[in-house]
């Protein structure tokens, strides 16, 4: 009766519409105006601002991200695969191995997108690119 | 009673001018319209917010300058420095996407984004874009993209084909992410809307799905316009900052 109720709100939202799951996160927008002011603020003297790591991983825009990253990567990556056995007639070997290869770089694109968009494609660790800024500055960023 | 539902409908390409050039078909159709009426509204909304300009804005003058102010910080913070030159395309973007998702929103329109030919001509322009954005920039050191550093050689046999793998896909991730969404979404409201059209009385349920399913729409619209612009802004700073 009224027992089995409290244990669902905080899942099921999520579970019942997957498609849609990413509404839980607030919305990016909602922190507009206090985020122009921050970025008026930092505009003047730093020539190269840091990308906004911690709004996007707290932002829903990581949720939507990553969702799809994995199994896209696979997808594509098997069909791929299947294409080229076709053509070459390698058959079944060019799938097998891309099929690998597509989750590596699926899980490769979910880990860049969790762990920092401060890695590029090469994952080169950011630091070195911006010239000596350490990246621990900006990991406390907002809190300043 | 059967239900008649086709939640798929709303997504028909209807041609409404019918052209043909030799055996290309270019008709005007409802997802051209729609275009049309996304971009005449962007443009109509920057008219109107710059046309007198003042000090203290009025309404139209502050909505267009907080979208402005917005996508800049957007670009300034993850693109990187040297980005600006970039800002009208992302603007331009992340505008189209916007008004096109919260336009199909309004009943009986079309969404533009749930075609995914659209999505993906859109993220081929940017993927297209940003890779010759990094090899005019670079030249051939760009092919560096896809070599990890400090990597021993054996594992660059398998570790180069996954980044190319991972750089390759990247229009397909930006166009499904975007179609798929906007998609799902409206067909959900369709499908919720035959319910509470066939089941008399008890339309209330499904009619109060649908009120919570707009409000989500509406996120999401917002959300995946903001989510392809600042992922393009990525992809330019990968392009535009290797070293």
């Amino acid at each position: 009766m009224v027992r089995a109720v409290p244990a669902m709100p905080a899942g099921m939202s999520g579970i019942a519409l997957p498609d849609m799951s990413e509404s839980g996160p607030p919305d990016p927008l909602a922190r507009l105006g206090e985020r122009l002011d921050k970025a008026r603020a930092r505009r003047n003297g730093k020539p190269m601002p840091e990308p906004d790591n911690a709004d996007l991983q707290r932002g829903a825009g990581l949720g939507f991200r990553i969702g799809i990253e994995f199994v896209v990567a696979i997808v594509i990556a098997t069909g791929l695969g299947w294409a080229l056995d076709r053509w070459l007639g390698t058959r079944p070997w060019g799938t097998i191995v891309l099929f690998f290869l597509g989750v590596g770089a699926g899980m490769l694109s979910v880990y860049r997108a969790v762990a920092g968009i401060r890695m590029p494609v090469g994952s080169r660790p950011l630091d070195k690119i911006d010239s000596g800024r350490k990246p621990k500055d900006d990991w406390d960023d907002d809190e300043a | 009673m059967a239900l008649e539902i086709q939640p798929l409908e709303q997504f028909t390409i209807e041609r409404l001018i019918p052209l043909h050039i030799g055996r290309l078909d270019v008709s005007y159709t409802n997802s051209a319209l729609f275009m049309t009426i996304a971009v005449v509204l962007i443009t109509a909304l920057m008219l109107l917010g710059t046309r007198r300009a003042a000090l203290v804005p009025g309404r139209w003058q502050s909505v267009a300058e907080m979208m402005y102010e917005f996508v800049a910080d957007m670009v300034d913070t993850n693109a990187g420095h040297g980005a600006r030159d970039f800002f009208p395309f992302v603007f331009t973007l992340f505008l189209f996407i916007l008004f096109s998702n919260l336009l199909g929103l309004i009943p009986y329109s079309f969404t533009v984004t749930s075609h995914i030919i659209v999505t993906f001509a859109l993220a081929a322009i940017v993927f297209i874009g940003v890779t010759i954005v990094g090899i005019v920039r670079h030249g051939w050191h760009f092919l560096r993209l896809f070599v990890p550093e400090g990597v021993p050689i054996v594992l660059l046999f398998l570790l180069v084909p996954i980044e190319l793998l991972s750089y390759f896909i990247r229009p397909f991730t930006l166009s499904i992410r975007l179609f798929a969404n906007m998609l799902a979404g409206h067909t959900m409201l369709a499908i919720f809307g035959g319910f509470a059209a066939g089941v008399g009385l008890l339309a209330f349920f499904p009619l109060a799905i649908n009120i919570a399913l707009v409000g989500l729409e509406l996120l999401v619209a917002v959300l995946q316009a903001y989510v392809f612009a600042i992922l393009t802004c990525l992809y330019l700073r990968d392009a535009l900052h290797l070293h």
